[in-house]
């Protein structure tokens, strides 16, 4: 059994704005019956431009009735740019929180809103430049990026239970994968302070030690650091590695892999002349 | 609020018999039944005694019964039994409808070096006996088939599926866990190799399991320790369980007519006045092969989980195939193998009846399902269309 909090119980069991608007500013239905879980949204702004009323339709789980509810008490009274700022988290917050596993249903509410109002503004229903990853849910790469980044996922199970992109055939998942390593890699970059080079040269001589040498070491190799040039690491191989034909791709694959991620992404790993 | 428990196949209430049995082996009668000593040495005989009750519902031999924790066990156990004993055969038949204790553990051997088939069922979930004949290879280690459905109650021809094995010398095992107590089981008339029940199934506890091994079967334990039955199942006895186990079959035995004839008409009163009073709705699985407790509903247009919880504020217990209710984002694997269309599999809900039941019950539900169903159409998006179009016609 779902553990859900009392506010999705009462705005299940009591849903606010069922139904559906006639002559709405703005409309739009996401989701499918093969889905398990669809969303029709529908409102009406006033005189001021505010939204004056929200009503909604929806076909799933509890938790999906219990969000499409929020969402329509969470936006009325807001222009449609400040609904725009509603995101997945402020559906998820106003009912106290979903189980992971039942986070796709407030993102839904979020793509519905998102769409409702291009509807309004007559914009293409799907964003400029997106390209549906997920062909079983009809999940988008901007889609995705998004609720990486406002939810800070960093697993494909994580994409899946925001998302649902992945949770059918899974043909998709590796996809899923490189946009995870893509995000991530963009925040790292801006978050990564800039080093000296003393300390780049120290946190090189650490990294190779705390997380590359165990791992050469099992396998009977080892390197050693020659020179630290720029962003060039220059090393020797050691042990079986320096007579493994293969060591090139490890230097490549696993060590200069390692110390992008752990150092800094422009770090070049080469082998010292024999 | 009273609750109205039509979920038995999930799990059962204790029965009171059973519980009074079991009682005097936790506090007073706590020895072990290896014992030397005659404190612990009574304690089995008890559990000699509950073994011949065991035996006496599957029409088997009491030396055929080994003790397990429950099903799962029961069903990894055969398998893995099969495959230790036959270590040069590398394939397994299933099919596509097993509980996960099967399923699961096929998928994880799949990537250990078995060649797995899943055989196929029809709309009905009904099993081509035809397709099991193709599947079967001179490589094939085992067959392993459910007798009935715990989603649907489908019930499966495993005694001739069994034949069918035999005849090519392979081995051929059971989960019965749904069917026994449910419909007759002889053990006698059939070459089913291994079997498997579950005593939470039919009102013994949780914890307790058994699988039956043939008579003369080779087999390899799958846990290791003591000498506990017969060297087949380490682990000390849990003495209480396997009594109150005892004791549950015997019930089971005496109320074989009653799951057959009470039990089978209220099942039916409530499936026949659902589906007259709520529209766009249909059964799941073959109605004639069918366990007498079982019935999948789906209702159309609305999703399962919703369903659930709607029932759930009036005491109503019961279950649902949909992908809402697994937290995977798949309706269940038996309604799909079955084809059932997405839109319908979402909207399943089934209910398991017990001896338990009341009349009153059944009509209390009868009574209020519809209102639940046509609360949740009434907020579906597809539900206005497709109501209109049904008028239309």
């Amino acid at each position: 059994m779902w553990e859900y909090t009392d506010k999705v119980k009462e705005h299940f069991l009591n849903p606010r704005n069922v139904g559906e608007i006639e002559n709405p500013d703005g409309a739009a239905e996401v989701g499918s019956l093969a889905c398990g879980d669809a969303l029709k949204l529908t409102f009406k702004l006033d005189e001021n431009k505010r939204i004056k009323d929200a009503k909604f339709k929806t076909f799933g789980c509890a938790s999906a009735i219990a969000s499409s509810s929020a969402l329509t008490e969470i936006i009325k009274g807001m222009t449609v740019d400040e609904a725009l700022k509603v995101s997945n988290q402020d559906i998820a917050q106003y009912l106290g929180g979903l189980p992971d596993e039942k986070m796709h249903c407030s993102v839904m509410g979020q793509q519905a809103l998102e769409k409702a109002v291009e509807n309004y503004r007559g914009a293409p229903s799907l964003e400029p430049g997106a390209k549906i990853i997920c062909e079983c849910f009809g999940v988008t790469d901007k889609e995705i990026e998004r609720a990486i980044r406002e939810n800070n996922l960093a697993t494909v199970e994580d994409v899946t239970n925001y998302t649902k992109a992945g949770g059918g055939c899974g043909n998709c998942q590796d996809a899923i994968a490189q946009i995870l390593e893509r995000v991530k890699a963009e925040t790292t970059t801006v978050a990564q302070p800039k080093l000296t080079n003393l300390q780049k040269i120290r946190l090189i001589e650490e990294t190779i030690e705390r997380e590359i040498r165990p791992s050469l070491k099992q396998d009977g190799g080892d390197i050693e650091i020659i020179d630290i040039i720029g962003n060039r690491v220059i090393v020797a191989t050691r042990g079986a590695c320096a007579t493994c034909n293969a060591s090139g791709i490890t230097l490549k694959n696993f060590v200069e892999h390692r110390l992008k991620e752990l150092v800094s992404s422009d770090i070049i790993v080469e082998e010292a002349a024999k | 609020m009273k609750t109205i428990y039509m979920d038995n196949n999930a799990t059962t209430q204790v029965a009171q018999e059973v519980l009074d049995v079991m009682l005097p082996y936790f506090r007073e009668l706590y020895g072990n039944p290896s014992s030397m000593h005659t404190f612990g040495g009574q304690v089995g005989q008890k559990i000699r005694a509950a073994r011949e009750q065991v035996a006496a519902l599957l029409g088997a031999l009491p030396e055929e019964i080994v003790f397990t924790s429950c099903g799962t066990e029961s069903d990894n156990s055969a398998i893995r039994s099969a495959l230790t004993t036959r270590p040069d055969k590398k394939h397994i038949v299933i099919s596509r409808v097993e509980h996960p204790a099967i399923r699961t553990l096929c998928s994880y051997l799949g990537t250990q070096g078995y060649k797995i088939t899943e055989l196929p069922v029809d709309k009905n979930g009904i099993l081509d006996l035809e397709n099991l004949e193709k599947s079967l290879t001179p490589d094939t280690a085992i067959v392993s088939l459910m007798w009935g459905n715990n989603e649907t109650g489908v019930i499966f021809p495993v005694e001739e599926a069994a034949r069918m094995a035999h005849e090519r010398g392979i081995l051929f095992h059971t989960d019965a866990v749904q069917a026994a107590g449910k419909i007759p089981i002889n053990m006698k008339n059939n070459v089913i190799d291994m079997l498997s029940i579950s005593g939470h199934k039919l009102h013994a506890p949780k914890g307790i399991g058994v699988l039956y091994i043939r008579r003369g079967t080779k087999f390899s334990p799958f846990l290791i320790g003591g000498h506990q039955e017969k060297g087949r199942r380490g682990g000390t006895e849990n003495s209480a369980a396997i009594i109150g186990l005892g004791k549950a079959c015997e019930l089971a035995a005496q109320n074989m007519e009653k799951e057959n004839s009470y039990v089978r008409r209220l099942r039916d009163k409530l499936e026949r006045e659902l589906l007259s009073k709520i529209t766009q709705s249909r059964v799941n699985g073959d109605i004639q092969n069918r366990l007498p407790n079982t019935t999948n509903i789906s209702f159309e247009f609305v999703e399962g989980e919703a369903i659930l919880l709607l029932m759930n504020e009036l005491g109503i217990c019961a279950s649902s195939g949909s992908a809402c209710t697994s937290g995977s984002l798949q309706p269940s694997h038996v309604l799909r193998a079955m084809g059932v269309p997405f839109t319908m599999a979402h909207g399943s809900i089934r209910f398991s009846l017990s001896i338990y039941n009341t009349e009153e019950e059944v009509d209390f539900v009868i009574e209020k399902m519809p209102a639940i169903i046509e609360r949740l159409r009434g907020m579906s998006p597809f539900w206005n269309k497709a109501g209109q179009s049904c008028d239309a016609q």
